[in-house]
């Protein structure tokens, strides 16, 4: 057990630091910039106004709303203060709700969206690359060019695209939303429908752009290991097919799951995009409205919020490499 | 060099690559050529104007015509005049008239017309028919009839003193002009966006800037990659440990929220394409950085490395003459990458709405925002958005397909 001790024990103090960076870089960003974000909003909401009293006091107010007026130390501990109550601050152009309740009523959309997207996308996406590898002519030939160019369609791309033709030109698809509008979320049977079929054309907006990019990594990486020595060693003793390709597909695999690790912040990032077009109820679209509202804590708040769930999951993919890593397993044994 | 650029454009899948880009590259040099002006010029007043090829109607009028006696041409006049709600009432009144319209296609109109003609009376009093509903049919009729009747539009001028209505010329149905001969004729291949701009025209602008952001952004992230991958590669010890441990971090903290705080707190008045494209380099070197640093390492210690580190030579030269000649495709590979990625970061936030700003130049993204606020998508205006994410793919598609060929040569164990 010694050595899955060493390992996660190290993933988790790596996951603690980056958090830590993760809320430093969020928090002091916007404060480093030479705009005054406090001086920008304070000018939206004295629009028009002549008194320059009456601005200087709005801006005290929002100044005093940030605690701008403070010290930045100051400021950054009363910050992770409130984070750990959970305390977001409010919405401006939500006002008077609490940030944290913006993003709580969001964040569920986001991850039943997304989560089973990726994963469903990155399962088809492998096992066709590996099975291009494996059969290679035809199939290959054909394969690999269309996942090259699905993978390098933009996801809001396949968003727009899918949305007009079957929203839009078929009408066998909702065109917009989590749910019909005429309804209130509730567990009655005809709302949970209304979200099954709301939620199709995001979903394979996502598949079909992960697959490609996820088909063409995983058939280069099979092609590889398939021309490797051990291999060709093993043909010469004789073992057979059907073995060889499950010790190349498990060896294939393991680039495959780093591979993931490392691109699912760009991947969340392109399916936040896909959600605003559908206007999916979810942190895509939260952001889209807080940045056309120029609704500065909700920004913040979304981006914190989207970090942090990328940090989770590549800390759980760490996690799951950690048993499925032959090198880390053997370090187990060893001791 | 000679004989590896021979290698690399015997890969199949570089040229066609190749040839995708550089014909790209053509068209933005090129098309500002045949059809210059400012790409950001209003010349519709109404949003989304169709494709397709637009005649003065005013300039057509005094423009000399030719008379053509065309057979089909009422039928088709007919045709494109009978609204569909026209053709389903007179399949009502053939029912109603008891008369079998089995196998009709109200969409045939020639057919639909000869069945009227045939039998259409307005003595006949259909049973449970209103009177409103008969004049109707009457209207219809009579509608249909004067469509193949000769009439003369006359074109009049207000004279401005008595206010009396001039003749100028008569326009009869028979009177064609030539498109060629028409003074003022605008082509617009993609119809025009919801600010009345020349949409073709806006792409290919906006296509050059946005491969420029790329660029820069690829330039940017490739250098900072680079110069850290190499010291952290080469010199190693703490240096590498404090380089390693950056680059750790920002892979896993998502560039994309980097970008998203960083040009929102940039501010709209401040964000030029220059600036977005430098933001985004900034937030996505980590890639090119770790590849290189894990290619020093490799390099470091072979022989004609330490045999000119024996012989004196100096750092700088030493990682200009001995190790970047041996990582520069991975370099190209890298910075190709770091180019395509950039376009899509580009585009991605312009769909956020914290793009370039909107005033000085598009880029693509900046028109996808602007078909989507202007809901392009459903209302059927497939020309404002649909060629620019086909522009957007066939960039980095590409870009991606060198990038896989340059991969193929550079790393035999891959070649199929």
């Amino acid at each position: 057990m010694k050595g899955y001790r060493k390992y996660f024990g190290k993933k988790i103090v790596w996951f603690l630091i980056t958090l830590v960076v993760a809320v430093i870089l969020n928090f002091i960003l916007p404060r480093l910039m030479p705009a005054d974000p406090v001086s920008a909003i304070t000018g939206k909401m004295a629009q028009g106004m002549t008194d320059a009293s009456a601005v200087q006091e709005i801006y005290k107010r929002y100044e005093e709303e940030f605690g701008t007026n403070k010290p930045l130390i100051e400021q950054f501990l009363i910050f992770v203060k409130n984070l750990f109550r959970g305390d977001l601050g409010t919405s401006f152009s939500q006002y008077p709700r609490k940030v944290s309740n913006i993003i709580s009523s969001a964040i569920g959309w986001t991850v039943a969206l997304q989560l089973p997207a990726i994963i469903v996308g990155w399962l088809i996406g492998n096992l066709l690359g590996a099975l291009a590898a494996y059969i290679r002519k035809g199939f290959d030939k054909v394969l690999l060019p269309i996942s090259l160019f699905l993978s390098n369609v933009p996801a809001f791309g396949m968003a727009v695209v899918l949305l007009v033709l079957f929203a839009v030109n078929w009408k066998i698809a909702p065109i917009s939303g989590g749910y019909a509008f005429d309804m209130i979320p509730n567990f009655s049977w005809r709302f949970i429908q209304s979200v099954i079929s709301h939620y199709q054309l995001p979903f394979w907006s996502i598949v079909l752009v992960s697959i490609g990019g996820q088909a063409v990594g995983m058939r280069s990486m099979s092609i590889y290991e398939l021309n490797a020595d051990y291999v060709k060693y093993a043909r010469f003793l004789g073992v057979k097919d059907r073995k060889i390709v499950g010790y190349v597909f498990r060896n294939a695999m393991l680039p495959q799951v780093t591979g993931l690790a490392m691109s699912i912040g760009t991947m969340i990032g392109g399916a936040l995009v896909a959600e605003i077009i559908f206007s999916y109820p979810g942190l895509g679209s939260t952001m889209y409205s807080a940045v056309t509202a120029a609704d500065y804590p909700l920004i913040s708040a979304t981006t914190l919020i989207i970090t942090f769930m990328v940090l989770v999951v590549s800390f759980l993919l760490d996690i799951i490499y950690g048993f499925i890593d032959p090198r880390v397993k053997a370090a187990q044994f060893d001791s | 060099m000679k004989n590896t650029l021979r290698q690399v454009f015997h890969s199949s899948k570089f040229v066609v690559g190749f040839v995708i880009f550089v014909a790209i590259l053509v068209t933005m040099f090129v098309y500002p050529l045949i059809n210059p002006g400012n790409p950001l010029e209003m010349i519709g007043v109404g949003t989304f104007a169709r494709p397709g090829t637009y005649v003065s109607l005013y300039d057509a009028t005094k423009t000399p015509t030719e008379t053509f006696r065309l057979a089909d041409a009422d039928d088709k006049r007919l045709a494109s005049q009978l609204s569909a709600e026209d053709r389903v009432a007179m399949v009502e009144w053939f029912t109603a008239a008891g008369i079998d319209v089995e196998g009709l296609d109200i969409s045939d109109t020639d057919a639909l017309l000869d069945m009227w003609r045939a039998n259409y009376d307005a003595s006949v009093k259909p049973k449970g028919m209103t009177n409103a509903k008969r004049n109707y049919y009457k209207r219809l009729n009579s509608a249909i009839e004067q469509v193949s009747a000769a009439d003369t539009l006359i074109i009049t001028d207000k004279d401005a003193e008595t206010g009396e209505l001039v003749e100028q010329g008569r326009v009869t149905k028979t009177d064609y002009v030539n498109v060629g001969q028409v003074t003022n004729v605008k082509t617009l291949p993609l119809g025009t966006d919801n600010f009345g701009r020349d949409v073709l025209k806006e792409l290919v602008s906006a296509a050059g800037t946005s491969i420029v952001i790329g660029l820069l952004a690829g330039l940017v992230a490739t250098l900072i990659g680079l110069t850290l991958g190499l010291l952290s590669g080469y010199v190693g010890g703490f240096v590498d440990d404090i380089i390693v441990f950056i680059t750790n971090l920002f892979t896993v903290i998502p560039g994309f929220v980097l970008l998203i705080l960083i040009s929102y707190s940039i501010g709209q008045e401040q964000r030029g394409a220059a600036v977005v494209a430098l933001v985004i380099g900034l937030t996505s070197w980590t890639w090119t950085c770790r590849s290189v640093r894990s290619q020093v390492i490799s390099l470091r210690n072979r022989d004609h490395v330490n045999l000119s580190k024996l012989s004196g030579h100096s750092l700088v030269r030493i990682i200009l003459t001995d190790i970047l000649p041996y990582i520069a495709s991975y370099v190209v590979m890298a910075f190709i990458l770091q180019v395509s990625s950039g376009i899509l970061a580009e585009a991605q936030l312009s769909l956020l709405g914290l793009g370039p700003k909107t005033t000085e130049v598009p880029t693509l993204g900046l028109m996808m925002n602007w078909a989507m606020l202007y809901s392009a998508h459903t209302n059927g205006s497939w020309w404002a958005y649909f060629p620019v994410i086909l522009t957007i793919t066939l960039i980095s598609f590409s870009l991606n397909l060198m990038n896989t060929g340059l991969d193929q040569v550079f790393n035999p164990t891959l070649r199929d």
